[in-house]
């Protein structure tokens, strides 16, 4: 996978719409990012590794770290309105994965909906983009990617004493799958808590190496 | 600079500042443009082209669906959704605009005013298309006489 070299980011574009995915794969290609589109929620999930199995054991520590992801992907930007899974589905599916929720998700609409913002970011996505998306939409990815690179970075190196650091006073390893658990919660009242009706700026994990 | 490449700048810049002015094409337009360059030559008449195709598709599945005894709207206002956000990812402007009276009358279940906005869309679209078609005409023109297009 390479985390030794300077590799680029990858992100996974996710639109029904043909026009808009050849746009969206430009303005990411535009920034230097290796991107790879799909036209459906299904199709995402499938290339994420994401399968029926999976799901229902996705909150059970993996046997097999490299098991259901082949490739690495960074970000996830998904169009908001998509026929069977919409963009909202898929963010929700993917936070319920223990091996994809540390992926950013960036949700897209052409329709300024505030309450439908608001449900986006509440259920973990880190920004919504108003269609077009332009340029200066896409600047704002790279905090979002780097956080990503920064978790990984420390999880290769010490996988779960960091987070255990991070947020509570460090406990003997026994206690790991409790404390993942815990650490989830923790996770949704920060982002709760957090909330405000015209918020569009990005939100943190609470499990951010800082 | 040749007076020839000249003169053919002159059209092209008149051209498209023409079709900026008649509501045609906006801002969105230029998006396109500003990621297109020397790697990427293309970009804007293959992004336009699957806008045509994708148009072309939409527009026949919206005739045959507001041709049925029965309507099913919702299957119209998925179509025009379609429409008009592929219209407005590449800036055709008008088309998109007469796609938002359309749901309107999608919301209204109005078969009349839905049929009149299916003629003002497809006329919407023709235009915009031999505009676009006619743009890229200008473009290569200017290219072959060994000119260059401005960035705008």
């Amino acid at each position: 996978m390479g985390l030794a070299k300077e590799s680029q980011f990858h992100v996974l574009a996710v639109d029904d719409s043909l026009v808009d995915r050849k746009l969206i794969e430009r303005l990411l290609k535009t920034s230097s990012y290796q991107v790879t589109t799909v036209d459906s929620g299904s199709k995402a999930l499938e290339f994420l590794g994401l399968n029926e199995d999976e799901q229902i054991n996705s909150n059970q520590p993996s046997v097999s770290p490299n098991n259901h992801q082949e490739v690495e992907v960074n970000l996830i930007i998904t169009d908001y309105c998509m026929p069977g899974m919409t963009g909202y589905d898929l963010l929700k599916k993917i936070k319920e994965s223990s091996s994809l929720r540390n992926i950013p998700v960036v949700i897209m609409s052409s329709e300024n909906v505030p309450s439908r913002i608001s449900r986006c970011l509440e259920e973990g996505a880190d920004e919504f983009f108003l269609k077009p998306v332009r340029k200066s939409d896409v600047n704002k990815l790279k905090p979002h990617l780097m956080k990503t690179k920064d978790n990984n970075h420390q999880k290769q190196e010490n996988k779960e004493a960091s987070e255990t650091i991070e947020v509570q006073p460090p406990q003997p390893p026994q206690l790991q799958p409790q404390q993942q658990q815990s650490n989830n919660k923790k996770r949704k009242a920060v982002e709760v808590e957090g909330l405000s009706p015209d918020r569009t700026m990005p939100r943190y994990s609470g499990l951010t190496a800082v | 600079m040749d007076s020839a490449v000249l003169q053919l700048q002159r059209q092209l810049s008149d051209y498209k500042s023409s079709l900026y002015n008649e509501g045609f094409l906006d801002d969105q337009f230029t998006q396109l443009q500003q990621l297109q360059d020397e790697s990427n030559p293309d970009f804007v008449v293959e992004v336009v082209s699957l806008f045509f195709e994708d148009s072309e598709r939409l527009l026949t599945e919206l005739t045959k669906t507001l041709d049925q005894q029965s309507v099913d709207f919702r299957k119209v206002d998925a179509y025009v959704h379609q429409l008009k956000g592929s219209s407005s990812s590449i800036g055709a402007q008008r088309v998109q605009r007469v796609c938002i009276y359309f749901r309107n009358y999608c919301d209204e279940q109005n078969v009349e005013g839905c049929l009149k906005c299916l003629q003002q869309v497809k006329n919407e679209y023709t235009l915009v298309k031999n505009k676009l078609e006619t743009l890229f005409k200008f473009e290569q023109q200017l290219l072959a006489a060994g000119g260059s297009i401005p960035m705008q």
